[in-house]
């Protein structure tokens, strides 16, 4: 019997599972796809929001503003990429400016630090490359960027360290109440467990159906972005938003945490679950929104389009709680934008959602951050050489775009929650994300993920199951 | 820190020749890297024939091209160290990493420049629709097919006529798998004209020109492609969408020098080229550094690789001995005239020619019979007859020194389309 079995392995999962591994309990985490960070967490901007845009005495207020600081002190500590390169709200005529007022008044009120309104030369002071018609800006400078994947990542690497079991290709298709507890089905298993927390993401309302408890609905919205090749990095220095209106915060131009830009999103409704499709008009949208932000976009450098979907719902605020319908049943569910700035604070409040529910916890006196990811290219001239001497393998390139060695593949294949894909691979050391997209080194990757698993080729994943890489083999028998 | 005369960086066809033709010219301490487990570079996958014709006066598989240079190098003490990746390049000291040695700085007299190029993929050409698996540039499936033995897909779709989609369609055809159809953006093929005949027209493999991927469909694999034709701004026109069903979509739409070391080496770039701007000597604007093969310009024709590397090799070498020829005049700048859309070398010095100097351009458009015209400060100084230019097919002309004594500013290079009795 578990004491608690969190749904969903994305950025909310995964901080739960590391702020639950520090007390005394069995916790498990089930995860419908074949690795965690995959659904909405694996495409978003990536922004730590400063947290001038909720509304106060909302969850999202509380839990960007404390999630945007618990997300430095971990970047720090587990190395994920990670830069504190403030945020831009730029206006382009006297409404907007009065808007930006209101984010400002709204930003105190949410207790973020450091705001400045900024006037139309100070901001192309700081950001030259801005179109002639901004007019001022609200300058946050605690907002940054983290690659939203390794963020989930080295928390659920974190919990699984201490103890947090995490099972794969465990979708979850019934759920039981019996004598007072959960009997769960997840991939033909069953795990009986005291408390569950759901945080199914983009599933969350199936989920709390199948406990009849779905009080909300999700309602998916499509994004579409552009990353632009790190040659471009002389673009912006840091997030460009412009002013949000009803639909969301609308185009943002930004560097990403390792250097590249990212352009977009759009917001599309009515999307199904799983699509993830990019169009012509959903990415000329934004091209056309991001061209009033600054003209010097040179799309040639795209290397990479992709959709992300926004698990919105119906209410207005995050639903984080226990259910009103089901007890012993927490939802964290509808989780949209400032989402991943929140996640690890909603960590915490979820600990304190469980307490509050009658649930005993003593903290563990040998819980630990599992050693910092070792990132080659980063590494001083000297600090090459002592790792190269240590160990060779880092002494052997892989991806030559982002310099990932195999030395780095081999520590995500040995880490407590194994990658058994290329795209796997990929999330965890930064390898295939470079201008060649994977075009070199992706056979390689491909013989080491081969030679580590002993199994033939043909039964490499690409990415989802079912997304075999080869066909077969060649003069083989038919 | 370790020292040599020069580090030539790539061991693929330009590499190779530029090491051999260093050596020949009299430097003995030649450190030749690479990265990879083999030297030979992208001619290890290209199995089939026609390499080797302007060279070696005979038609060669790549790999069979490639052995020649490997075996020319045997005997030369020119230091062949594979594996080996360069980290970066500044004031000649190469840092580079490997398991044998592991971090290592090497400091040169002299640096070559040979790390050849890299194709385009679905990035920079927004291919939209699903991200499932199955969208492959043609060269990493030349790679799976041709050295590891698996071919990626059974139905197959290419987008982009450039020559290694045409030798891919052929090959994968020959393997048992079904290529639909070949896309091509443009209204003229990108490949060179004999590879449109052999690799297509032979198997036929239906090529549909002006038409460009719309969709790809396939959540998690590839289910099927949408093609549509497009009208004179490359637009898709509604209504022209052809469906494929198939589970690979091969990508040949282009290659790009791969000069990320050269950029943060600080050493000026040709926007036209993507590759380091040099002088008639191969020489970047760094002084010692030279630049040849694919992370130049891109070529056709790995013979033209050769040649081109030897003669940077050559200028290394002299470089290194101290026998340059030292000019009082500035160099000349070479642009594009009409219909040209970039020359190679971009800068001359006429002081420093000794008899004659090729100049390689392409052209922007199909063009049956042209004038290849050099002028300087609005007068003639050259005039050549070309037949059947393509921007697929790279052009040469060699202009003689005397002629190019003439040219008293910067030097353009346009082509001229002419009538058949213009002559």
């Amino acid at each position: 019997m578990y004491d608690v079995t969190i749904i969903g392995g994305g950025v909310c999962g995964a901080a739960i599972a590391m702020y639950l591994s520090k007390y005394d309990i069995k916790c498990c985490l089930l995860e419908k796809d074949n690795d965690i960070a995959i659904g909405t967490t694996r495409a978003n901007s990536g922004i730590v929001h400063a947290g001038y845009d909720p509304e106060p005495d909302t969850l999202m207020a509380r839990l960007n503003v404390r999630g945007a600081e618990l997300i430095e002190e971990l970047a720090l500590k587990l190395n994920i990429p990670y830069r504190k390169v403030g945020s831009m709200v730029i206006s382009f005529d006297a409404n907007d400016e009065e808007h930006l007022k209101e984010l400002y008044e709204r930003g105190v009120a949410n207790g973020v630090r450091g705001m400045e309104l900024l006037d139309k030369e100070s901001l192309l002071a700081r950001e030259p490359n801005l179109s002639e018609e901004v007019t001022g800006a609200l300058y946050a400078p605690s907002a940054a960027v983290v690659n939203p994947w390794r963020l989930c990542l080295a928390m659920a690497e974190t919990a699984a360290k201490n103890g947090v079991e995490f099972f794969l290709d465990s979708e979850v298709t019934n759920i039981e109440k019996v004598n007072g507890a959960f009997s769960v089905t997840a991939g033909g298993k069953l795990y009986d467990t005291k408390y569950i927390i759901n945080a199914a993401g983009l599933y969350s309302d199936k989920i709390a159906e199948l406990v009849g408890a779905k009080d909300f609905e999700i309602r998916p919205s499509k994004g579409q972005y552009y990353l632009l090749d790190k040659t471009s990095d002389w673009l912006v220095k840091s997030v460009i938003f412009q002013c949000p209106t009803e639909k969301g915060k609308g185009v943002l131009v930004s560097p990403t945490a390792e250097g590249n830009i990212i352009i977009g999103p759009n917001a599309e409704s009515g999307n199904e679950r799983d699509d993830v499709s990019t169009t012509r008009e959903g990415l000329d949208f934004v091209a056309q929104e991001a061209a009033k932000t600054t003209k010097l976009i040179d799309y040639r450098e795209n290397i990479h389009s992709f959709a992300g979907l926004r698990a919105n719902s119906d209410k207005r605020d995050f639903i984080i709680g226990e259910s009103a319908l089901c007890r012993h049943f927490i939802n964290v569910a509808g989780i949209k934008s400032p989402g991943l700035s929140s996640a690890p604070a909603i960590g915490e409040y979820v600990v304190e959602i469980l307490e509050d529910c009658g649930m005993l916890l003593t903290e563990k006196d040998n819980w630990e951050y599992p050693a910092p990811h070792i990132c080659f290219a980063e590494l001083s001239d000297e600090e090459k050489a002592e790792i190269c001497k240590r160990e060779p393998k880092y002494g052997n390139v892989i991806c030559r775009c982002n310099l990932i060695t195999e030395g780095e593949i081999l520590d995500a294949l040995n880490s407590n929650i194994k990658p058994r894909t290329l795209d796997g691979i990929k999330r965890r050391t930064g390898s295939s994300m470079g201008r060649c997209q994977g075009g070199f080194c992706g056979v390689r990757i491909h013989e080491i993920i081969c030679n580590y698993y002993g199994i033939p080729a043909e039964r490499v994943l690409w990415d989802k199951n079912g997304s075999y890489i080869v066909a077969g083999k060649v003069g083989g028998k038919k | 820190m370790t020292k040599r005369d020069i580090v030539i960086i790539g061991a693929g066809p330009a590499g190779l020749a530029a090491a051999i033709a260093a050596y020949e010219a009299g430097v003995k301490d030649i450190l030749l890297l690479e990265r990879d487990r083999e030297a030979g570079g992208i001619l290890n996958q290209c199995i089939h024939n026609g390499f080797g014709l302007h060279r070696f006066g005979e038609e060669l598989t790549g790999p069979e091209y490639a052995a020649k240079y490997i075996d020319m190098l045997k005997d030369t003490s020119v230091t062949l160290q594979l594996g080996t990746t360069v980290l970066d390049i500044e004031n000649k000291i190469v840092s580079a990493v490997s398991v044998e040695n592991g971090f290592e700085q090497i400091e040169a007299k002299a640096i070559i420049l040979a790390m050849g190029c890299r194709e385009r993929n679905r990035g920079p050409i927004f291919v939209p629709g699903d991200r499932g698996r199955g969208v492959f540039t043609a060269g990493a499936a030349q790679r799976y097919l041709n050295i590891e033995g698996y071919l990626v897909g059974k139905r197959i779709v290419i987008l982009g006529s450039g020559d290694i989609g045409l030798i891919m369609a052929r090959r994968m055809t020959l393997e048992g798998a079904k290529v639909l159809a070949v896309s091509e953006i443009m209204p003229y093929t990108n490949g060179l004209s004999r590879n449109v005949a052999q690799c297509l027209e032979d198997f036929d493999i239906p090529l549909y020109l002006s038409h460009t991927v719309t969709k790809v469909v396939g959540k998690n694999a590839l289910e099927g492609i949408e093609i549509s034709q497009v009208d004179e701004n490359m637009k898709p026109i509604k209504g022209t969408e052809k469906y494929f069903e198939c589970d690979t979509l091969l990508l040949s739409v282009g290659l790009v020098p791969e000069n990320e070391l050269t950029r943060s080496a600080g050493i000026e770039l040709d926007p036209r080229t993507k590759g380091a701007t040099v002088g008639e000597d191969m020489q970047t604007l760094e002084s010692g550094v030279f630049a040849c093969g694919n992370v130049l310009h891109v070529h056709d024709l790995v013979d033209y690789v050769s040649a081109e590397s030897e003669r940077a090799g050559r200028s290394a070498a002299e470089y290194v001995l101290g026998n340059c020829a030292v000019s009082e005049t500035p160099s000349k700048n070479v642009r594009n005239g009409l219909d040209v859309s970039y020359t190679v070398p971009q800068r001359i010095n006429t002081e420093k020619i000794e008899k004659s100097v090729d100049i390689f351009f392409r052209v922007r458009k199909k063009i049956k019979l042209a004038e290849i015209r050099v002028e300087s400060e609005g007068e003639k100084i050259a005039a050549f007859r070309r037949e059947f230019l393509a921007p697929a097919e790279m052009q040469k002309i060699t202009v003689p020194k005397v002629l190019l004594d003439k040219a008293n500013g910067d030097i353009t290079v346009s082509a001229i389309e002419i009538e058949e009795d213009a002559q």
